[in-house]
């Protein structure tokens, strides 16, 4: 059994993972993104930084903190037929939020309303039909980074004309969605395959409550409501090894916020109780054959 | 074995002991966030700065 993982750089979610790969026998072989120089045209019998041919991987696993980078490998990866996890299109579906919510819509899975606006002034209508307070979001980004929740015409004016200006092509996308008057947290919940293994509250008095925000992480039961919105959010973008982040309505219920491929996980095991590394690994060997 | 130090502050850095090439720690005496980039002999660089891709 041959298994590599692509990194940018070692968090503690890689270093968990190695050591679950090694509880199974497995040393997984580390490829650095940043060392990677691919002949796209070439097939998979091209080296990889290890010296390894790509396809002498039962597995490979892509853990690149870059989005881009992990999406064009898992491309590459796919055209030649490997076995990576994620898949191509479960990570490109959840890298970007719009196509995230065209996902969600077709299966019929809850979420709030969300609009796409390409013009400032469509924006700022697109934004009106929503109502005050919205959340505009990029279109493609992590961390709760660059989220502004929008109270009034003059605050989005001044969000609007400040993308334009400071942010690339991808800042000119807009993607609003409605404001969900949450109970001061949201649901982290963890799907590896067809099951939702565990899940997390987020707990934050800020209205953004990623945990990489400060958001303050405790155990959530998994409910079967829950694991079935979970695992039919997650199979509606492809399905794999995903996060689905999920609100609370008292007067709609759960609806799902956004669905992330490289999950985050060193703040989840231990209130869980959950060892997510070894479910993830174990899902991961059963993809290449390997059954506990 | 001599110990790294902070390219940033120049104290002689603690490096984890299970550490890992690529991995990410912060110098304990001034914060900067570093990265592993040899274990024999251990050597640090400042880590990347944050892209805005990265994430989850």
């Amino acid at each position: 059994m041959r298994v590599g993982i692509i990194i940018s750089h070692i968090r503690p979610e890689e270093k968990l993972l190695i050591s679950a790969f090694q509880a199974r026998g497995v040393e997984p072989d580390i490829i650095s993104d940043r060392e990677i120089n691919l002949e796209i045209t070439a097939g998979p019998e091209q080296l990889t930084p290890s010296g390894v041919p790509w396809n002498a991987y039962d597995l490979i696993m892509e853990r690149s903190v870059s989005t881009s980078r992990g999406l064009y490998m898992l491309a590459m990866l796919g055209s030649w037929g490997l076995n990576a996890i994620n898949r191509y299109e479960t990570a490109a579906t959840c890298a970007d939020k719009f196509l995230t919510t065209i996902a969600l819509a077709k299966a019929g899975v809850p979420q709030p309303t969300a609009r796409t606006a390409f013009d400032p002034d469509t924006t700022l209508k697109a934004i009106e039909d929503l109502g005050y307070p919205a959340v505009l979001k990029p279109v493609t980004g992590s961390w709760g980074r660059l989220l502004a929740k929008v109270k009034d015409a003059d605050a989005a004016e001044a969000i609007i004309e400040h993308r334009q200006t400071l942010g690339d092509y991808q800042h000119h996308i807009y993607y609003v969605q409605e404001y969900v008057n949450k109970p001061g947290r949201d649901i982290r919940a963890f799907v590896v395959g067809d099951r939702t293994i565990c899940a997390i509250y987020r707990d934050s008095p800020h209205w953004i409550t990623n945990t990489a925000r400060g958001g303050k992480a405790s155990n959530c039961p998994v409910t079967p409501e829950l694991d079935a919105l979970c695992v039919k959010a997650a199979q509606a973008v492809g399905g794999g090894i995903v996060a689905v982040d999920v609100f609370e309505d008292p007067e709609r219920g759960l609806s799902v916020n956004e669905i992330n491929h490289t999950m985050e996980f060193r703040n989840s095991s231990a209130p869980t109780g959950v060892d997510i590394a070894a479910e993830v690994v174990s899902y991961a060997l059963s993809t290449a054959g390997v059954t506990a | 074995m001599t110990a790294p130090t902070c390219p940033t502050c120049g104290a002689d850095l603690l490096v984890p002991a299970n550490a890992m090439k690529h991995e990410l720690f912060p110098c304990q005496d001034c914060g900067t966030e570093l990265e592993i980039v040899s274990l024999d002999p251990v050597a640090v660089e400042l880590a990347p700065e944050v892209e805005e891709d990265w994430g989850e």
